[in-house]
């Protein structure tokens, strides 16, 4: 959803080298096992666990929740690439980044149907009835505020904006579908409209520094702060409707879907969905429990159906060890690989001058591709799909190039007349390469590999996203619960690891380095 | 014995014109002489000498040692039949003394104890002694001591050629004299067919038996120093021994 791109931008600077992620672990999706996905934040993740929760004890099917996919295209390219089965996705959202669609239908039905029949058309995905709910964007104030000012809806507002200062998520203030077109369709006024940290924005809010903010309609934070939320009655948001999407060649496999997912249809209204997402994240409730709450309460699931439903890992829970151990194990093998194609690339390159320019240019035009980007594309190649090996390709890609561009570096800055000498005296090609030519580059190979490490242990945070395990697990997690902790607990050990790797890399370095070069 | 017959050097500048850096020469070096190229930067005395090694190919001609076109010999082989000695060395600045010296040796497969008693041998005969600087790097040297390591390495495999470089241009006035004058003593001792390469007229006459003074990728006139003193070829002769030519 739209706190992605403000997710990915706070993540980067934790991990400060590259760009970032969160959770479970990898392994291929398993013939037979009924794969659900689900997004990095709350209420995805929530939504993803009631399913899995429901499907795992009503039918025979061995389920996996694969939570914590980054993103709407990681998940999107997932089910395509049958890496997954079903994930919970919002009609607005398919429509803008799925669909891909300019514009948008206001009427939900019309919005939802739209999207189901191209769906169905273009990917052969099924978009199932509704959860029930909306998650939209709205505008908020505080509820004794807004009591005093009698405003229940934006109409109503904009005739008292006058007198009111608002603060906007700075994407927000830039979306079509979000400032300027609100202001534009109920001519509002505010004194001052700035833009912040959305995260910042309640605070800021419940300090008195601002009056009015956008908000998420089924945030927890809605209710942790005690805020209204106004009726967009000129329906200018377009609809935001969740529902679980599957992939149609699953459904025509399991039919007896259909009907499961029919007694979900429409039972989860704004409230429940907000009370979740406050036991959550405000209440420091585990996701689990809190699903299982829901559908015995739904009367979706009784007692003795819960008993059979397997346990799943607490998202809080840092096994930090093996954090570190997927940390290590996808760096190590991006550089061992990543090294094994530069270097000898590296050294045909130097003899081609075309092939140089072509293999550099490609490999920056590489390291230009979001990594986001990278990985859904990535997720949709057969072989790899949501695996570790995904990640590590990913890694790998990156760290070619400045290993790459060191080795062509190092290899054609020795001096001319040392290469004169040992040709003129007699050394075969492959002699001057070996015997002069690498030795005298492998402090500039070397540093290159340093340089390769150290982007790879940033970027490998973002792992997490398409579940490869790693440091960036409880970064993501801490991220949207909203746990300093947490976050720390992830991005701490990568800090760490960076400069323990870069120090330990620059002492081999000197070590390899012969008394005459230093 | 090096022998060059009618050899041009040319090639596409990357302007367009053919530039012809060696232009029909034709000369002689019998076995155990030692012939300079001299002339001034530019004249295409180093692009000759590198045509002996195969470093270079003649656009036209033939260059035969021994008889032999070189065109036709395995060109590692041919090298390692020659020494080669460049300005300021070319030293290998990764290896120690010793390494450098023993390179060509280990890469012929001796054996280690064969190697280091030849590095030895060597290294005492450019005078230097062996237990002060075998273990040292081309960095903890001085010039002229680079440089006498570069003539040992040159002589590793004892070759019967010696291809020289412009082999003292690097060096201090009074080092430079000094290793003339051992290379001269050197020379004396070790019998070798030698081609040098030389912009100074002193260095030339001092360490050649025959000079062959290039200009424009031509000889003017190739002889003993008498023979050019005594019998300039042409005016340019003149003055270059006059010392009016900016070398």
């Amino acid at each position: 959803m739209r706190s992605q791109l403000a997710l990915l931008a706070s993540v980067a600077l934790l991990c400060g080298a590259a760009r970032s992620a969160a959770p479970p672990m990898p392994q291929d999706a398993t013939e037979g096992t009924f794969v659900i996905g689900s997004k990095t934040f709350t209420e995805s993740r929530l939504l993803g666990e009631i399913v899995a929760q429901l499907v795992t004890a009503r039918t025979d099917l061995a389920v996996e929740h694969r939570s914590g996919l980054g993103g709407t295209l990681i998940c999107w390219e997932a089910l395509l690439a049958g890496e997954i089965d079903l994930y919970p996705e919002y009609t607005g959202t398919a429509w803008a980044v799925v669909l891909q669609e300019p514009g948008a239908v206001s009427d939900p039905l019309r919005a939802f149907l739209r999207v189901q029949s191209e769906s169905r058309r273009r990917f052969d995905a099924e978009w199932l009835a509704p959860f029930g709910f909306q998650n939209s964007y709205a505008l908020a104030l505080r509820e004794d505020h807004a009591e005093a000012l009698g405003v229940a809806t934006i109409s109503e507002l904009a005739r008292v904006s006058a007198d009111l200062r608002a603060g906007f998520s700075v994407e927000y203030l830039n979306r079509e579908d979000g400032w300027p077109g609100l202001r534009d369709a109920y001519g509002l006024a505010f004194t001052s409209v700035r833009g912040l940290e959305h995260a910042l924005a309640y605070e800021a809010l419940g300090a008195g520094e601002l009056d009015v903010i956008d908000a998420y309609t089924t945030d927890a934070k809605l209710r942790r702060f005690g805020l209204r939320t106004l009726r967009d009655d000129r329906g200018f948001y377009p609809p935001y409707h969740a529902a679980p999407v599957l992939r149609g060649e699953t459904l025509r496999e399991r039919p007896e879907l259909r009907p499961l997912f029919a007694e979900l249809a429409y039972a989860i209204d704004e409230e429940a969905m907000i009370a979740m997402n406050h036991a959550v994240e405000v209440q420091d409730r585990g996701f689990e429990e809190v699903a299982r709450e829901f559908l015995v309460e739904a009367e979706l699931l009784s007692a003795a159906e819960i008993a059979d439903a397997a346990p799943t890992r607490d998202a809080r829970q840092v096994d930090w060890l093996r954090l570190l151990g997927e940390h290590l194990y996808l760096t190590f093998v991006a550089v061992l690989l990543a090294a094994l194609i530069a270097i000898p690339l590296g050294v045909w390159i130097t003899r081609h001058a075309a092939a140089e320019r072509l293999a550099l240019g490609l490999f920056s035009a590489v390291q230009t591709v979001p990594s986001l980007a990278l990985l859904a594309f990535l997720i949709a190649v057969p072989g790899l799909g949501l695996s570790p090996r995904s990640a590590i390709l990913a890694l790998t890609l990156y760290a070619v190039l400045p290993i790459l561009r060191n080795t062509f570096t190092g290899l054609s800055t020795v001096a001319p007349e040392v290469l004169d000498a040992a040709k003129g005296l007699g050394l075969t090609e492959r002699q001057v390469l070996m015997r002069i030519q690498l030795p005298l580059a492998a402090r500039t190979i070397l540093a290159g590999v340093r340089t390769a490490t150290v982007i790879s242990i940033g970027v490998a945070t973002l792992a997490a996203f398409i579940g490869a395990g790693g440091l960036g697990e409880p970064i993501v997690t801490g991220l949207y619960l909203n746990d300093v902790r947490l976050i720390l607990s992830g991005a701490i050990p990568a800090a760490l690891l960076a400069l323990v790797a870069d120090k330990g890399l620059a002492l081999v370095e000197r070590r390899l380095t012969p008394r005459g070069l230093r | 014995m090096i022998r060059l017959e009618q050899v041009s050097v040319s090639f596409q500048a990357p302007g367009g014109a053919p530039v012809r850096a060696v232009h029909e020469v034709s000369l002689e070096v019998a076995r155990g002489e030692t012939l300079c190229l001299l002339g001034a930067s530019g004249c295409g005395k180093t692009t000759t000498l590198r045509l002996v090694n195969r470093l270079r190919s003649p656009s036209a001609g033939r260059v035969l040692v021994d008889g032999a076109d070189v065109a036709a010999a395995d060109p590692i082989a041919l090298r390692r039949s020659m020494g080669y000695v460049i300005q300021a060395g070319g030293l290998f600045p990764h290896l120690t003394v010793r390494e450098n010296v023993g390179l060509l040796c280990e890469l012929e497969g001796w054996d280690a104890a064969r190697t280091r008693a030849r590095v030895d041998e060597l290294l005492e005969l450019v005078s230097l002694a062996p237990r002060e600087f075998a273990e040292r790097y081309p960095s903890e040297l001085s010039g002229g001591q680079r440089q006498r390591v570069g003539v040992a390495r040159a002589l590793a495999l004892d070759p019967p050629i010696l291809l020289l470089d412009e082999p003292f241009g690097a060096l201090d006035p009074i080092t430079r004299r000094e290793l003339q004058h051992e290379f001269t003593q050197l020379t004396r001792r070790i019998e070798k067919t030698i081609l040098l390469v030389s912009h100074d007229l002193t260095e030339a006459f001092r360490l050649a038996d025959r000079v062959a003074l290039m200009d424009a990728g031509q000889i003017v006139q190739l002889g003993t120093r008498a023979e050019l003193e005594s019998a300039p070829a042409t005016p340019y002769v003149t003055r270059f021994l006059e010392g009016f030519v900016d070398a």
